[in-house]
């Protein structure tokens, strides 16, 4: 083969190889200059990317190639430098009052920005996308507030949670006053249609609402207030609100002195960070009925 | 070439436990109901997943899932940092009937794991196969395991206190708020709570860990 005489076909004009079946020969059509070119090409930037890149298996690692490059760098760079950009303002919005922060527009941008994300991502699913809540998840429009609306409240709430797995968690539970037989079925009625009357219901004349009146001055108004105003800082609601978290009915009232609900919100510091927490409480209180 | 017989792969982490038997319940309800066709548990390397779910996902936090649970799609959002974002309340409420917290949502509802109480059929195998591919179960929480199944779900029982023994610092509470019985929604949420939570990211040292 190897000394076989250069042959060109006679019907294409083309080289043959010198191969040869049956009286058929194989004709010699090189593949293109400029393809050659770039798989030759191909093969050495393999062997420069080999190089510089993270490439081979070895026995307990790998090649880690002299760039160094990891993408989980690549993204925590990104990350610190992003969080860098936002720190400066970041910076200036931890040390604002609230009262600063409403006053300088570009501050108040930021916060009502980073805020709403924040928002939309990790608050909307319980209070609802304009924060208007659900059943069991309070509303943040009205300007009820069961533990405190003010800028450093809320963002106390956001911080730590309520009933949350965080040590400085807000605690409030109200007692199972029927639950745990601590007042009787009749007690338990009578007292409801008291807390009915509070909340401006309708109320039921068969129960006896002085006697009603003494049972929520004896059980309820340490926390709730003589005039069912609650308390802030133990978490107890308003009841003469017209916005309550649970059914506002005499129904609702007996079951939540039977055996209370007691929602929990998670703790926001350790996910979010500072930054993003006094922004969602600047964000919260621009809602309406901040304090 | 395969990754998972490199050493380096798993990263050095604190915190790595192997999953309670009722976590185990719960995710086989995650397989069963197919939730990785909609939601994966992969946060990836990428700026705006750190942003939003958090640390990305390590080798190490999938070491204990057969099979493991990354998914490939997302029509739902990553679940993989989802452990204690939301309140077992909301998880109830929210598998029931997802539109009555989150009005778009197109998830279907899962009412049902309300009502079918959790069994420990089969779970002392489950946890025995494990064991086969080198999930670090103890002989005792091997033989406790449907005793465990049960006393995660139930805070106030003699069965939870040694429980807590042998897996300190789990969520031991009435996850699906029915006291009177362990459910397949205590499970999924014992589960749900879990995820993502296991790694103690203060102790990570993410430089000797970069891959």
């Amino acid at each position: 083969m190897a000394d076989h005489k250069k042959e060109i076909d006679n019907v294409t004009g083309v080289e043959t190889t010198g191969h040869e079946w049956d009286g058929l020969k194989e004709l010699n059509n090189p593949l293109p200059k400029w393809w050659l070119y770039i798989f030759y090409a191909t093969i050495a930037w393999s062997v420069v990317y080999w190089i510089l890149m993270p490439s081979w298996p070895l026995i307990n690692s790998y090649t880690t190639g002299l760039l160094g490059y990891s993408q989980r760098s690549v993204a925590t760079q990104e990350y610190d430098e992003a969080l860098e950009a936002r720190a400066q303002t970041g910076q200036e919005l931890m040390n604002a009052s609230l009262e600063e922060i409403q006053n300088t527009p570009q501050l108040l941008e930021f916060a009502m920005a980073n805020g709403g994300a924040a928002f939309a991502d990790n608050c909307a699913p319980c209070h609802g996308t304009g924060a208007t809540g659900f059943v069991g998840y309070p509303n943040l429009q009205d300007d009820n507030w069961i533990w405190g609306g003010t800028l450093d409240d809320i963002a106390m709430t956001i911080s730590y949670g309520v009933r949350s797995e965080h040590d400085e968690t807000r605690v409030g539970e109200m007692l199972a006053f029927g639950r745990d037989e601590l007042l009787d079925k009749e007690q338990v009625k009578t007292v409801s249609n008291y807390v009915a009357s509070l909340a401006g219901l309708d109320t039921n004349p068969s129960y006896d609402m002085a006697a009603g009146k003494e049972l929520y001055a004896e059980n309820c108004a340490s926390c709730h207030a003589d005039n069912g105003t609650g308390l802030q800082e133990l978490g107890a609601p308003n009841l003469t609100s017209p916005s309550w978290v649970y059914d506002r009915s005499v129904e609702g009232i007996v079951a939540q002195v039977n055996n209370p609900r007691h929602g929990v919100m998670p703790a926001w510091i350790d996910r979010l960070g500072e930054t993003t927490v006094k922004s969602l409480a600047v964000y919260v209180h621009s809602l309406g009925g901040g304090q | 070439m395969p990754l998972f017989y490199l050493k380096s792969t798993i990263e050095k982490t604190e915190g790595m436990r192997p999953y309670t038997p009722l976590e185990l319940a719960g995710r086989n309800i995650y397989v069963r109901e197919g939730c990785y066709t909609c939601h994966s548990q992969m946060v990836r390397p990428l700026r705006d997943e750190l942003e939003r779910y958090g640390p990305y996902s390590l080798a190490a936090e999938s070491m204990y899932d057969r099979p493991f649970q990354w998914g490939s799609k997302r029509t739902g959002p990553d679940l993989a940092r989802v452990g204690g974002k939301y309140s077992d309340e909301w998880q109830r409420d929210h598998l029931i009937d997802p539109r009555s917290v989150s009005p778009t949502s197109i998830m279907p509802g899962y009412p049902f794991l309300m009502d079918k109480t959790i069994s420990a059929r089969g779970i002392e195998d489950h946890l025995k196969v494990n064991v086969v591919y080198g999930v670090p179960y103890t002989e005792e929480q091997i033989a406790k395991a449907s005793a465990d199944l049960f006393a995660q779900a139930q805070p106030d029982s003699d069965a939870a206190y040694e429980f807590e023994e042998r897996y300190p610092g789990v969520l031991v509470r009435d996850f699906d708020g029915d006291p009177t019985k362990v459910t397949e929604m205590d499970a999924i949420i014992a589960y749900l709570q879990m995820l993502g939570t296991l790694v103690d990211f203060d102790l990570y040292d993410e430089k000797a860990n970069l891959r």
